[in-house]
């Protein structure tokens, strides 16, 4: 950025001197002193000269003549010189004679006077070489008072010529200098028109600018055609400088929109060398004037803040175009270009102005930036953690612990004792989020109110950290579930009411759970046993195993106690097993599963897997084929490290889709992509999804493909299709084809901390200078360097005797008493302190 | 490993004149039951020699006027027993709880036969190997190249017992008084021997030579009988709750400041005891003189010839005679048992009174010989608490599990945690760890991450002084850099002349932390492990070098380091800092919409979340997320959905940051220290 600031100065500069290149510096001092003669004759027909006479010294015009004296190198910019004349004691001429007249400049063009200024107008070098600009330059700028004025001159343009409107407050400002200095450069392409009235400003439309800022628009007359219609304006963001001035005035200049057939890496417009962005618009020939009118749309709403360039896809040979409609190239160096597809026109100005926001308030950072400092160190200290933070919030409520029995480490082994089974939530009173499971513990146990044989009880680990190493909790929460004479079982499940409460249920039973007959088998499958678990909605999955096949049996188990809590296992292995696996079409070992109450029963053969197979193929068998995706469900799907199919939908989704969809779903045993919907009444955060792909909601349902795993592209299937296998399978594989262009790219940013720490160590720098400065790099081998009066050598070693002789001085030992000898007569004050002994 | 076993074994059976142990322990006082007690649970060939018939026979004879000074909390308003151990400065470290001091003693200042029993006690309900009556009285080395260190140790007893040991743990504390010769010296009494009798010393006039806590101990004990009590030191009295050092004079025993400031004859004053001289007249009274006169004198002439400071200065302020003098300069170790082969050689300077040691408690001189307990307090002299049982028992503990590391390769203990842990792990350990709190400055907890900073390893309590060389020590890497956790003073805080109650001496503001002055914890992180070289070069002071970045958690009146916003956020935002991540907590919800938006997700959804362990968390606190402008509630938001389209980057994120609402900390009360 400040490369490209420097590199549009320079032009500039090098512009002034080729228009002010009449002037030669002779004389080291830029004004001159003349007498009236010598000054009379010198002028040059068509030079401008401003002139001062003096008798002499007045002391009066003494701060004058020095801002005059300033302004003479500005003004000899322009060709002007500037003369001080000094008048002879008896000359009574027009200049020097009048008393009157010496408190006045006048300003010559050859030997013809133009204007004679008060010198209370000429109070700075701004308000000198404004004044002095604007007499010289009286045709190339206008003065308007009127809005009348301002139309007629307008009207007259149009056609012709554009026109530089300027409103200053006051004139000899800097403003008005800068107004005047470009006019000076741009006079001759350019009408320019200068007001101070703020009602003009007005009705150029800016009602909410306040009339005490300067304010410049760029009239677009020369195209205008429409004498009715005033000229369209482009009105100038930044402050009136001369070289932003000049700035707007060369983006004005360019064309409006560029037709660009190259890379656009290598493309370069007067946009970029000023330090603005440039927005590709990518077309192709068959909509090539379609393409070309939203590049003008776009180009004239971001006139004077980016350029619009028109690319065509045909003539460049890259792909990445393919899928993009839009480029964005920033004049920083090294960025590449960013390559979008946007949907309208609203976004790609969005995308600039934002950016320019963006950098502006990266500009106020840099001027203010002490105030930016305390801001940060206002947000540091303000909780960003939503649990942490939801979990205070909270703290004044009191929760209903009634139902929870409040363990100790004195009471914990006891307890354990007196119950069929308990259940332990190990927690930390100050840690956040075993708080936040604290309260749907609570909910928990309110759930379970009245059930036998379970016990809900918590340890505060603050308070008997003993217990809690003892069972080998190390991080907080933790749930343990104890049953007499077994192992404890740890939750592993979502930290949620829900989840908790059934799987403290399902783990009432054990799992898996011997089945005595084939009519307890059957009944298992349909739910209704074992009793305690009727009421829970649940799938059965029965394990049939012959006599023989006692290592499948074996591995069956392990899985068992590996799922227990999380799914209900039965397995029956009686002699006539045959029987009841005959019944389900398979021999055994084989898997029998049970899904809403029996009504779809499905059978799978069981060959030689071990435990942690069968853990696998049993959790992916009860995955369903095209889910409903929920919060506390996704995770589940996400292990399978597929895309996703989503259909997003707002309640319950149609017929007609979820059989298109599951015919989907199934159409597939292996398919490489988890076919799921949502529904954004269950789950409302589906929406912040939609918003991250589409800004908005799109209209629902709508089908979504997501590659979470691989690139993160989001691709939209076409809402004018309807959502049916056939087409969402041509779409698919135009997808796969490449031919998509996705609607948005998930972020792969890395999650970075959110806000800055407190740099204490530089604190302490600024604090103790002779802080040694880091100098190891990780490189043992290597010995660093380090100056030889850092404080080297052993400082422990050092430091001793340092202190040593600290005592000596201000102990002073032995002085008190060898002082009062007289042979050691020299007593200090050091003694006489103790002299009252 | 097996080789050495399996040559010391063979060594102990080759030669029979021997006793062979794998660890001898040199005394049964409370720092060698320590260390015994930790071989025993590990279960190593150890032997603990004693030359009492029971173990603590310092404290059977001392202090002499039999109270401890070290504190004994009945109460603390919490149950947590490692916090506890804060203020309990009397207990070994056990895993019984029968063998808590409290148990023993009701007193604050408990008497010192409760800890003769406490330590007898120890003792005989751990079961621990202690050989009574046994004074070693002679220890050299045997070179031999299959030994653990390249040599045994041969001890020998009062009965020219020997025994042969691989490693030796010098646990005889510091006993041998401290004593000055100057003329007239015969004429002083012991604080070994003195009387504790306060009648013998009615209408007495006393000079206490010394001025430690034994010096006004004894001082005390007598100040309600005598006429006066003067008091001569080399140097100025420190007072330890200005110097926040237990050795210095502590405010239990400075009733003579007291009756000295108020104007009731007793009195202190400096000077050089070997400037001194003491002359008996012949009604029995002790003057003070100057060694200077004494030179002069040509002949042993009458107590008349003698020059008194008086005659020449006749405002001299001892001019008073004495009725006693009374020796009370404390202790050194004994360096004469040990054979000139072990080089076992006084520190220098004021610590001089202590075997030269490694911060490792490994002698300067002797690999494989290491000095526990009171004697080992060179490593933190004037500083922290290695001398003292509440110190030392942590020391104790640390040189064990080098022990471990170095001679069975069983490597330092330490617990493998997810990132995620990382805050709550940290302030668990400095609300509650007693080593790191009691041996401030000495002993660190340290962290080792793992790669790509998803886990890290936490090593407690190890002396930070052998840093450098920690991978050697504890059997453990630390590849990918490493934090230490350290307890501190503010640095300029402490000292013998400084006002430690100025007024605004708290700091309560997360910000201003490092300007702490109470201690607090510091947390160091470093790219990678310091080397010896960056610890020998580290600043003046500091107990570390210097870090690539450092965090202290604001002092705290009591010292409870849990609040949220002021000690554990600061702390996590230094974490994710040091670590590049963000370590913040989300509800699964926001896991949810992460998991969908974003290619990575933050490490708490990640560790928790898609491993299905994801927080869901209560209606009512989502709501209070949602009010906090934290989690945003996507049932109301129908409406709103004109967010700029360029926002998918981070939305959440910024909307996470956007609408936060500052929480300000009440100053007022922050600020309660100063009152």
């Amino acid at each position: 950025m400040s490369a490209q600031k420097e590199r549009w100065v320079f032009s500039f500069s090098f512009l002034l001197c080729c228009a002010s290149s009449i002037p030669t510096r002779g004389s080291a001092r830029l004004l001159q002193e003349l007498s009236p003669q010598e000054y009379f004759s010198s002028l040059q027909a068509g030079r401008a000269s401003l002139a001062y006479f003096s008798h002499n010294v007045s002391p009066g015009a003494q701060p004058f003549l020095e801002q005059i004296e300033n302004s003479a190198e500005a003004l000899q910019d322009y060709g002007i010189s500037v003369v001080k004349v000094n008048c002879p004691k008896e000359d009574v001429s027009r200049y020097c004679g009048k008393e009157n007249a010496l408190r006045k400049a006048y300003l010559f063009r050859g030997n013809m006077l133009i204007r004679e200024f008060p010198t209370d107008a000429l109070f700075d070098v701004n308000s000198i070489v404004a004044n002095v600009l604007f007499a010289l330059l009286f045709n190339e700028v206008k003065y308007v008072e009127t809005l009348a004025d301002l139309q007629n001159i307008e009207n007259a343009l149009k056609g012709r010529s554009n026109m530089v409107f300027a409103y200053v407050p006051a004139t000899g400002t800097a403003e008005h200098r800068a107004v005047m200095e470009a006019a000076f450069v741009y006079g001759t392409v350019h009408q320019f028109v200068l007001t101070t009235e703020a009602t003009l400003l007005k009705d150029a439309g800016n009602d909410e600018s306040d009339v005490s800022s300067a304010r410049l628009f760029f009239c677009h007359c020369q195209q205008a055609t429409d004498l009715v219609q005033p000229c369209r304006r482009t009105a100038m963001g930044q402050t009136l400088t001369m070289l932003n001035i000049h700035r707007h005035l060369k983006l004005m200049g360019a064309p409006l929109v560029t037709e660009v057939a190259e890379d656009p890496e290598k493309v370069s417009t007067v946009h970029l060398q000023l330090g603005l962005p440039l927005v590709f618009i990518l077309s192709q020939k068959e909509t090539y004037e379609a393409d070309k009118r939203t590049a003008e749309f776009v180009a004239w709403q971001l006139l004077g803040k980016a350029g619009v360039a028109l690319l065509s896809r045909d003539l460049v040979d890259l792909n990445i175009l393919l899928r993009s409609n839009v480029a964005l190239k920033t004049p920083d160096e090294g960025v590449p270009v960013k390559y979008l597809v946007l949907e309208d026109t609203d976004e790609v100005i969005t995308l600039v102005e934002d950016k320019n926001k963006v950098e502006q308030i990266q500009e106020d950072e840099e001027e203010e930036e002490e105030d930016e400092d305390e801001k940060e160190n206002n947000n540091q200290d303000i909780q960003d953690d939503q649990v942490v933070e939801a979990v205070a919030r909270d703290k004044k409520r009191e929760l209903p612990l009634e139902q929870i029995l409040v363990l100790t480490e004195e009471t914990f082994h006891s307890a354990l004792l007196e119950t069929a089974r308990t259940v332990v939530l190990f927690y930390a009173s100050w840690e956040a989020v075993s708080l936040a499971v604290l309260r749907s513990y609570t909910e928990v146990a309110d759930n379970l109110k009245g059930t036998r044989g379970v016990l809900l009880s918590q340890v505060n680990c603050w308070d008997w950290p003993g217990v809690c190493t003892k069972e080998n909790v190390t991080q907080f929460p933790t749930i343990k579930i104890y049953k007499k004479g077994e192992r404890s079982v740890m939750y592993d499940g979502m930290w949620g009411t829900e989840e908790l409460t059934s799987f403290i249920m399902l783990s009432q039973v054990s799992c898996p759970l011997k089945l005595a007959t084939i009519d307890e088998a059957e009944g298992y499958l349909r739910g209704e046993f074992p009793s305690e678990l009727s009421s829970y909605h649940h799938t059965s999955l029965l394990g049939i195993f012959s006599t023989a096949s006692s290592e499948a049996r074996e591995a069956f188990e392990e899985a068992g106690r590996v799922l227990s809590g999380h799914v209900t296992m039965g397995m029956y292995f009686e002699d006539d097993a045959l029987a009841l696996s005959r019944k389900y079409a398979v021999s055994p070992p084989a898997l029998v599963l049970a899904r809403s109450g029996g009504r779809s029963v499905e059978s799978i053969a069981l060959s030689k897997q071990s435990a942690q197979d069968m853990v696998w193929m049993i959790r992916y068998e009860l995955l369903d084929i095209f889910p409903e995706i929920t919060v506390q469900n996704l995770p589940r799907y996400l292990q399978l490290g597929k895309p996703f199919l989503i259909l997003f939908s707002d309640g319950d989704i149609g017929q007609m889709e979820s059989k298109e969809m599951l015919k989907l779903a199934k159409g597939r045993p292996h398919q490489a992509f988890v076919a799921c919907w949502l529904n954004l009444k269950k789950t409302p955060v589906g929406r912040g999804v939609l918003k991250a792909y589409f800004a908005t909601v799109p209209s629902l349902p709508l089908l979504v493909w997501v590659n979470l795993h691989a690139g993160g592209q989001v691709f939209k299937f076409p809402s004018e299709q309807s959502v049916t296998e056939m087409n969402i399978l041509s779409w698919l594989e135009k997808l796969k084809a490449g031919l998509e262009i996705p609607s948005s790219t998930l972020s792969e940013e890395d999650w970075k901390p959110p806000l800055p720490a407190y740099d204490f160590l530089q604190m302490m720098e600024m604090a103790m200078p002779e802080l040694p400065l880091h100098t190891s790099h990780c490189r043992r081998d290597t010995p660093e360097w380090h100056p030889p009066e850092s404080p080297g050598g052993d400082t422990a070693v050092r430091e001793e005797p340092s202190q040593e002789t600290k005592a000596e001085t201000v102990g002073s030992p032995g002085r008190d008493l060898r002082g009062t000898a007289p042979r050691l007569a020299a007593r200090d004050k050091q003694g006489k302190r103790h002299s009252e002994l | 490993l097996g080789l050495a076993l399996y040559t010391s074994s063979l060594c102990a059976a080759s030669s029979t004149a021997f006793l062979y142990h794998d660890y001898c322990i040199i005394g049964a006082g409370p720092s060698g039951l320590q260390a015994a007690y930790f071989l025993q649970r590990a279960g190593r060939d150890y032997v603990v020699f004693e030359r009492s018939h029971a173990p603590g026979s310092f404290f059977a004879l001392y202090p002499r006027h039999r109270k401890l000074i070290s504190i004994n909390k009945q109460y603390t308003g919490k149950s947590n027993s490692e916090f506890n151990l804060r203020h309990d400065w009397n207990s070994l470290l056990s895993h019984d709880h029968r063998l808590l001091f409290r148990r023993y003693s009701r007193d604050f200042f408990p008497n010192a036969d409760t800890m003769v029993r406490y330590l007898e006690d120890f003792a005989s309900l751990l079961k621990l190997r202690v050989q009574y009556n046994t004074a070693i009285v002679h220890v050299t080395l045997e070179r031999d190249v299959k030994a653990w260190n390249g040599h045994y140790f041969l001890l020998t007893d009062q009965d020219r017992q020997n025994y042969k040991c691989s490693s030796l743990l010098v646990a005889t504390g510091m006993w041998v008084p401290n004593v000055v010769n100057f003329p007239g010296s015969e004429y002083v009494e012991g604080y070994e021997t003195v009387s504790i009798n306060p009648e013998d010393f009615a209408g007495q006039t006393v000079l206490i030579l010394g001025r430690g806590n034994s010096a006004f101990e004894t001082a005390e004990n007598i100040l309600g009988v005598t006429n006066f009590i003067h008091m001569v030191s080399r140097s100025r009295v420190r007072l330890s709750w200005a110097t926040h050092y237990v050795g210095d004079l502590r405010a239990i025993n400075n009733g003579l400041l007291d009756t000295y400031q108020l104007k009731s004859l007793d009195g202190l004053l400096e000077g050089n005891l070997e400037d001194l001289a003491i002359v008996k007249d012949k009604k029995g009274k002790l003057h003070i003189t100057l060694r200077f006169y004494l030179d002069n004198r040509n002949t042993s002439a009458g107590i008349d010839s003698i020059t008194l400071p008086q005659d020449e200065l006749d405002n001299f302020a001892t001019r008073a005679p004495y009725d006693r003098v009374i020796r009370c300069l404390g202790w050194k170790f004994d360096f004469s048992i040990y054979n000139r082969s072990l080089r076992m050689m006084p520190e220098k300077g004021n610590k001089k009174k202590y075997p030269q040691i490694k911060p490792s408690y490994e002698s300067r001189g002797t690999r494989g010989l290491f000095v526990l307990g009171t004697a080992s307090h060179s490593v933190d002299f004037r500083k922290s608490a290695g001398g003292f049982i509440h110190g030392f028992r942590y020391t104790t503990r640390a040189v064990h599990r080098l022990l471990e590391n170095r001679h069975h390769g069983v490597p330092w203990p330490s617990t493998v945690y997810p990132i995620t842990q990382l805050t709550n792990t940290i302030i668990k350990r400095v609300n509650e760890a007693s080593g790191l709190y009691q041996m401030f400055s000495v002993l660190a907890d340290i962290i080792l991450l793992r790669e790509n900073a998803t886990a890290f390893e936490y090593l407690e309590e190890y002396p930070v002084g052998v840093l450098a060389e920690l991978e050697m020590q504890t059997g453990r890497k630390a590849p990918n850099g490493l934090f230490v956790v350290i307890m501190e003073y503010g640095r300029n805080f402490s000292g013998a002349d400084k006002d430690v109650f100025y007024y605004n001496r708290a700091v309560g503001e997360a910000q201003h932390a490092w300007q702490s002055n109470f201690l607090h914890p510091v947390i160091y992180y470093y790219k990678c492990l310091p080397t010896e070289r960056d610890m020998r070069l580290r600043p003046p002071d500091w107990p570390l070098p210097r870090p690539d970045a450092v965090h202290h958690i604001v002092e705290d009146f009591l010292t409870d380091w849990t609040a949220p916003n002021a000690h554990i956020l600061p702390l996590r935002r230094f974490l994710e800092n040091c670590l590049s991540t963000d370590l913040r907590n989300f509800f699964a919800e926001s896991c949810f919409l992460f998991a969908f938006t974003h290619q990575k997700l933050p490490p708490f959804c990640r560790q928790g979340y898609v491993r299905m362990q994801g927080l869901v968390g209560s209606e009512g606190l989502r709501r209070h997320a949602v009010e906090a402008g934290l989690l945003e509630d996507y049932t109301l938001t129908d409406f709103l959905g004109n967010r700029p389209p360029d926002s998918h980057e981070g939305s959440q994120d910024q909307l996470l940051r956007d609408h936060a609402i500052p929480v300000r900390p009440l100053q007022h009360l922050v600020n309660a220290k100063d009152e």
